[in-house]
């Protein structure tokens, strides 16, 4: 390990970008702008700025607030308020942070909801989230039905279906919410410059393939997602941010450095992993270090998928706009059936030449969780590479056990490490 | 000599296992894990050598065909002589602490410290009985041989004396802890010898055999040891005084371990004090899978040991008793906490001992089967190890449900299971010294036996 890591400009960027975002969120009812609550699955973006609403994303928001050790307090105070401990993390961690004030996580207040816009894209909690916002907010609802991606493919039917619910559902409310008319050429604007972002973001990710791989595509890319899946996509600031990304993770590439870390760069590539599964946020930094600790780089995971998936080509299109942002809805990774996301992330463990992968299951989490073990196995199957199976929480700092993740994963390590001389002595590749 | 340690600081018991050039076991060594991984480390480590030297010692008693027929009761003979040995020196340490202690309390002072006397002359006298020929084993452990006796003689003792048993437990709790951390002095040898001559004075030989032995265990006691390389594996693996690279996941120990005792194992159970672990191995012994207990240790083996704690019994006397079960009570909650407040509802409710304890294991190899399960399930051959793989009802419960789960599969338990993540580990420390990517070592006579 080199010395701690000096912040390159891209993360300092990122954290102005947020801190502008929040600012604006705390002076928003002071200048009459609106604001939308809305998930990072399948989101409409750029249809919300469109209409010059500001966005806020109660998930991020607990995230936020797991990383900076508020989500215990926030859990205990929504189980004071009759939530169960099997509920979501999020969810709970969220209503808590609301109970206590709703204070976001650079410390001002959030504003109100005008519009409560859900996009369900597979996962039921987030409507039963919403409920209790409604409830809690007497404001309106725009509930978009995302159909289940079933079998692998977008029907045109399905396509149909979901831009109509934007033209007679989604629209219509952000209209009334906004007091705004609808202007698809802009909407066409902030699309095309969401494609451009969206290619710089691919680029980084696909960078992963290299050995070593500049990039951490799980600890590491939740930080590159972030922009894009937020409140950002279809700005220049967006633009910019993964432009400067770019220029960053090619200088490394060049140099031949691995990914960095909170305690420098990874000098020796020793374990190249698939990820599936969200983080765990509370302890996030000790998660991870039980990698970088081991040389283990995460060269591709799913998590990075879970505002939308744009392998296979998928780009926001100003030539379709509707068209393009139902694609997004249909194609984020939670409404993905299990054979398509076996299929991924096998593909992922072929094309990344990864010596295994890693599944972290959250037990609150049953859209990501529910069939993970079935898909190791046929993964394990498929790959003929060994997967890991660990289980911890987004938030709830409770269910999270250092000692037997480390176990597990220097287990993990230690099994990865001993299998390599033997498949040499195969012939196998090393 | 070379010899090849593996020690696995679990988080019950520390086990040490010390291995031949030739892959053979020669000693192994178990402690409990106390407050002090250090020195549980280093107490299992001396009592693997010590066993080394038992080891040694047998080998040349077997080289010679006249002491060959002696060999065995003469064995037995030293090893009782020296852990009676051994326990009479940690009695004399713990009545010293205690009556340090004593000697604080003011007034009543004389009158504990009188308790105290009575209490450790009847200890002294009891301990020859702990060890003599055929006596049931209660425990490995002096923590457990010495507590449970001073317990009863509180009682009476104070009794006596108007003093209370609480405060003489209070003294034992407050003693026993410096006693067990305090580092095994270097005279296990010199308490060796005093054992061979001890089993000596007590057998009827001619004098010529007599000096035939005490030369041959001489010529043992002086072939020098050298302990090439240590690994460790285990709960406290990250306090064992030696480096990361010497250091194994219990997964590959255990995974290693148990196959090199069985080559036809696949599957591996290992239920430790705190975590159970389902692995699948290779047919060269190499991990493929594995699944642990997350967040939680319900149905683990300080499970049990919570429950013989409940129930005033000895760990060693639950599985016999819970064997006597005939209709075993359906238990569905392995929450260590809970168990003990079904174990008292169940009792009031006029349930028998037998058949709660025989659900009680039951209740802990369905969690298990939850892991193998999950692990990818159980193929043959199937070798159960750790420490519950001594108890009966445990192993009984395994074999009923794997043959409703999974049909019929040969099971394999080692009698020395509780060191299979040690022996894994002077495995690894072996096959790095050789050089191999698998080691296939010699397992030592006998050691092989599928239950």
């Amino acid at each position: 390990m080199k010395p701690a890591a000096v912040k390159e400009p891209s993360m300092v960027r990122q954290k102005e970008m947020l801190a502008d975002h929040f600012k604006k969120l705390a002076t928003a009812k002071a200048r009459g702008d609106k604001v939308v609550y809305t998930f990072v699955p399948g989101n409409l973006t750029e249809l919300m700025l469109s209409f010059d609403a500001l966005p806020v994303h109660p998930e991020i928001n607990a995230l936020q607030s797991g990383m900076r050790k508020l989500s215990g307090e926030y859990i205990a105070e929504a189980e004071r308020a009759g939530h169960s401990e099997d509920v979501c993390a999020y969810v709970k961690c969220d209503i808590g942070m609301l109970l206590k004030g709703n204070v976001g996580p650079t410390g001002e207040k959030l504003p109100e909801p005008d519009l409560l816009l859900l996009s369900y894209t597979g996962c039921f909690t987030f409507m039963k989230w919403f409920e209790l916002l409604r409830e809690r907010y007497r404001c309106p609802v725009a509930m978009l039905h995302v159909p289940y991606q079933e079998g692998g493919r977008i029907t045109p039917e399905m396509r149909a279906y979901v831009v109509k619910q934007l033209e007679t559902e989604v629209i219509p409310k952000l209209e009334r919410a906004t007091g705004k008319s609808f202007d698809l050429d802009r909407l066409r604007e902030l699309l095309a410059r969401s494609s451009r972002a969206e290619d710089d973001l691919v680029w980084v990710l696909e960078s992963g393939k290299n050995r070593p791989s500049p990039i951490d595509a799980y600890f590491g890319g939740v930080y590159y997602i972030g922009p894009l899946f937020t409140a950002f996509r279809g700005t220049e600031a967006a633009i910019d941010y993964y432009r400067l990304l770019r220029g960053e993770v090619e200088g490394r590439l060049a140099r031949g450095e691995g990914p960095i870390t909170p305690e420098g760069s990874i000098d020796a590539e020793r374990f190249r992993l698939v990820v599936e599964g969200p983080p765990n946020w509370t302890h996030f930094r000790e998660f991870w270090k039980m990698f970088y600790d081991e040389g283990a780089v995460v060269v591709a995971s799913t998590y990075t998928k879970v505002g939308g998936v744009y392998e296979g080509g998928f780009r926001h299109d100003p030539a379709r706009p509707l068209e393009s942002l139902a694609d997004y809805c249909l194609g984020c990774y939670t409404n993905l059936d299990l054979p398509t996301r076996v299929d991924m992330i096998a593909r992922h463990v072929e094309e990344y030449s990864a010596d295994g992968f890693l599944i972290n299951s959250i037990k609150s989490c049953n859209s990501f969780s529910a069939g993970q073990l079935v898909m190791q196995r046929e993964i394990e199957r498929r790959t003929g590479r060994s997967g890991a199976f660990i289980e911890t929480d987004l938030v709830d700092p409770r269910y999270f056990a250092p000692s037997n993740v480390r176990t597990r994963l220097e287990s993990y390590f230690q099994m990865l490490a001993q299998g390599r001389p033997l498949a040499r002595a195969a012939g196998a590749a090393p | 000599m070379k010899c090849f340690v593996g020690i696995d600081l679990g988080s019950t018991t520390t086990k040490t296992v010390v291995l031949g050039e030739d892959g053979a076991v020669l000693g192994r060594g178990i402690t409990n894990s106390r407050s002090n991984y250090d020195v549980a480390c280093a107490v299992a480590r001396s009592e693997a050598l010590v066993d080394t030297r038992f080891h040694l010692f047998q080998n040349a008693l077997r080289e010679s065909p006249d002491l060959d027929s002696h060999a065995a009761w003469f064995l037995d003979a030293v090893r009782r002589a020296f852990r009676l040995e051994q326990h009479q020196r940690l009695l004399d340490e713990l009545e010293e602490t205690c009556r340090v202690h004593a000697e604080s309390l003011g007034a009543v002072a004389p009158s504990v410290l009188a308790c105290l006397a009575g209490m450790f002359e009847d200890l002294r006298e009891e301990a020859a009985g702990l060890f003599a020929s055929g006596a049931p084993a209660r425990s490995d452990f002096f923590r457990d041989l010495a507590g449970s006796r001073f317990t009863a003689l509180a009682e009476a003792h104070g009794k006596r004396r108007g003093v209370r048993p609480d405060l003489l437990i209070g003294l034992y709790d407050k003693s026993i802890i410096p006693v067990e951390n305090r580092p095994p002095e270097g005279d296990l040898q010199d308490l060796l010898g005093k054992a061979v001559e001890t089993a000596l004075d007590g057998c009827t030989m001619s004098e010529r055999w007599r000096d035939e032995i005490a030369w041959t265990a001489q010529r043992a006691a002086g072939i020098s040891l050298v302990e090439v390389r240590t690994v460790g594996t285990g709960y406290g693996r990250a306090r064992l005084p030696f480096p990361k690279e010497q250091i194994r996941s219990e997964i590959l120990c255990h995974g290693l371990g148990a196959h090199a005792v069985f080559p036809g194992t696949r599957t591996v159970l290992d239920i430790g004090g705190q975590d159970t672990k389902a692995i699948q191995v290779d047919e060269r012994g190499l991990v493929k899978s594995f699944q642990m207990n997350d967040r939680c240790a319900a149905g683990c083996g300080r499970y049990l040991g919570y429950i013989a704690d409940e129930m005033n019994l000895g760990l060693h006397e639950l599985g016999p008793m819970a064997m006597q079960g005939k209709h075993p009570v359906r238990i569905n909650s392995t929450c260590t906490v809970f168990a003990g407040a079904e174990l008292r509802d169940r009792l009031t409710m006029g349930q028998k001992r037998e058949d709660i304890l025989a659900g009680l294991h039951r209740a802990i190899i369905l969690r298990a089967m939850s892991l193998l399960a999950r692990s990818g399930g159980v193929f043959e051959q199937f070798t159960f190890t750790g420490g519950v793989a001594r108890n009966e009802a445990a192993v009984r419960a395994l074999r009923e449900l794997v043959a409703e789960n999974y049909g019929e599969r040969t099971i394999n338990i080692s009698p020395d299971s509780i060191y299979t993540g040690a022996f894994g580990a002077a495995l690894f420390a072996l096959r790095e010294e050789r050089g191999e990517e698998l080691a296939q070592p010699r397992v030592a006579p006998g050691e092989e036996e599928a239950a």
